[in-house]
């Protein structure tokens, strides 16, 4: 069944159309994996999926639900969670408070003035074991500032996780790791897979062809193949585009 | 570098030692005013300050959101007091109510039409709306006495049950003025330490991630802003007694920007505490310098430029740098405080 579908989506930004015609369907408990070259419209993919900005023409379902131009904090709470290529952390915050402010019970009791927010034993282990999770959790207490790039991603993951989705996009998750953190990436996502439905952009092709359930491959704002890892390989189209050197 | 979101180290508990001596300090200020060469007015007049800063740092600290036109809610809480007194009853309740009341009106309209806004669109803005307010005053001729303002505001009777006090006598207000005080800024306090706080901090951090995470953004600047003019306006009524009028230049952009430098100055970017420190210290500039000379705005503003480019998180961040290093003190003790380990 799908979960998450997209159709016929279109953006454009002035007269410069950078979705043409957006299609995909993500079943759930798979890895949906979206590949294409630079300027393809991969992140405005992202972008248009969870919120960010408005589709000019298409719709949108999730969970058998129309989202089409809801708002990014409505998407969120049904169930949407996603992480930023440009990561975006709330810096002067500690560790495990990035992380506790994407838990639900945060957002709840947020509407509270008075409840506790550190000491509140509950809130503190859910978010500990969210950092656990990615292995931040000897850093919690650290500044996110602070922390070195690849904990910074894991962080970046971590505060998607702790939004309890039902579905997890993943905006290049591996942009500017060396081969070891992305290997210890790869074990996550790995690991992520049996909990979430998961939609992952990347740009290793490697990584995203051992990963992925079905790939879609964007160019010039369209989807212009769409399989298993094992057909796009056979696939002419994604032979030829250089995309499929790996392959 | 401290930040405002730096774990407090007693998350939540208002009991921290820099809140004891400061209501130590506001209850027993007649007591030693006068010893240090200064006097009850005085006192009055930076508790009232004091009450608007913190108040706006709550947007302008917290939330990060840049209001240049605040002196509008705070005007608005005067004539709001001093219409009331004039035209409806005299009640000294009533009056600082309706300040309220109509600081928190005027500041969700305004915060209806300007929270979609971030950065140096949010900040015209505010100038934008601080001088229609302003100019408003001195037009409504009818309403408000124009350039005179309103005039023969009293301060009605405190009283509670059998008790009647007089607040004509300065010392009775100021406990008044500090009563309140008190009570708002362990409310303030406990509001920033709490969830709520945090996610106005999480917004001054990155707005972007704090919508994608289910925030309503809009929502919680608009709420910032509300509670802030509400605080403004409450400050307003209180100082429409104190001057016994109250007139359209407190609305001026000459005001809104007076709180912002106390609040830069004081260290309100770092620090709960810093427009506090910010006030006193432009208070006391304004009488021990303007008693040696006219030109003490000069000094003052000097002093002002100088601290921005040499120490830009203020009298707060000073006198945190100068405090025995301890590393991380507050997120440490914290780390130690029992905690469940996962797994």
């Amino acid at each position: 069944m799908a979960i998450f579908e997209a159709r016929n989506i279109q953006k454009r930004f002035g007269a410069h159309i950078v979705l043409e015609n957006i299609s995909l369907s993500v079943e759930t408990g798979t890895v949906h994996g979206i590949m294409g070259p630079n300027g393809a419209g991969k992140t405005t993919c992202f972008h248009v999926l969870t919120g960010y900005h408005a589709a000019d023409a298409g719709t949108i379902t999730f969970d058998g639900r129309d989202i089409t131009g809801l708002k990014p904090h409505r998407i969120a709470r049904l169930g949407i969670a996603r992480s930023f290529q440009m990561m975006s952390l709330f810096d002067d915050a500690a560790v495990v408070e990035n992380v506790m402010l994407a838990l639900p019970a945060f957002r709840t009791k947020s509407a509270s003035a008075f409840a506790r927010v550190f000491d509140d034993a509950r809130l503190r282990s859910a978010a500990l074991a969210v950092l656990d999770q990615v292995g931040l959790a000897e850093r919690a207490w650290e500044k996110a500032a602070a922390l070195p790039y690849g904990d910074r991603r894991a962080l970046e993951i971590a505060v998607a996780l702790a939004a309890e989705p039902k579905i997890l996009f993943l905006d290049e998750p591996t942009s500017g790791l060396g081969t070891d953190a992305t290997r210890r990436l790869a074990r996550l996502i790995r690991d992520l897979r049996q909990r979430y439905t998961i939609v992952l952009i990347e740009h290793d092709m490697a990584f995203l062809f051992e990963l992925a359930d079905r790939i879609s491959v964007i160019h010039w704002g369209q989807v212009i193949a769409e399989g298993t890892p094992s057909a796009l390989k056979a696939n002419k189209w994604v032979a030829r585009s250089a995309l499929g050197e790996v392959a | 570098m401290i930040t405002l979101s730096d774990i407090p180290a007693r998350a939540g508990s208002p009991g921290t030692p820099a809140m004891v001596l400061f209501l130590a300090l506001i209850a027993t200020a007649p007591f030693w005013l006068e010893a240090i060469g200064l006097y009850d007015y005085l006192g009055i007049e930076i508790a009232i300050w004091i009450l608007f800063a913190l108040g706006f740092n709550l947007l302008f600290g917290y939330t990060g959101l840049h209001s240049f036109g605040h002196g509008a809610y705070l005007g608005t809480g005067a004539y709001a007091f001093g219409l009331f007194q004039h035209h409806v009853a005299l009640s000294l309740w009533g009056g600082l109510a309706v300040a309220v009341l109509a600081g928190a009106l005027a500041g969700a309209l305004v915060g209806a039409c300007i929270s979609h806004r971030r950065g140096i669109y949010y900040a015209l803005m505010t100038i934008g709306f601080g001088q229609v307010f302003w100019f408003s005053a001195i037009k409504l001729h009818g309403l408000t006495g124009g350039e005179d303002g309103l005039l023969g505001i009293p301060r009605p009777d405190l009283v509670l049950g059998p008790w009647r006090v007089d607040l004509d006598d300065n010392t009775a207000f100021f406990w008044f003025v500090a009563l309140l005080l008190g009570l708002a800024v362990v409310g303030l306090w406990r509001l920033v330490t709490a969830p709520f706080g945090r996610v106005l901090q999480a917004i001054r951090q990155n707005e972007t991630r704090a919508r994608f995470i289910g925030y309503d953004v809009w929502r919680t600047k608009w709420i910032a802003f509300t509670l802030s003019a509400a605080f403004a306006g409450l400050a307003g009524g209180l100082f429409a007694m104190a001057q016994e009028s109250a007139y359209p230049d407190v609305m001026s952009l000459h005001q809104s920007g007076l709180i912002v430098m106390m609040v830069l100055v004081g260290g309100g970017l770092v620090s709960f505490w810093g427009p506090v420190l910010g006030v006193v210290l432009y208070f006391i500039a304004r009488d021990v310098l303007g008693g040696l000379t006219e030109t003490w705005l000069l000094w003052y503003g000097l002093m002002f430029v100088v601290m921005v480019m040499l120490r830009p998180e203020g009298l707060a961040g000073m006198l945190h740098t100068l405090r025995p290093r301890r590393p991380n003190a507050p997120i440490a003790s914290l780390s130690a405080a029992p905690r469940q380990e996962p797994g």
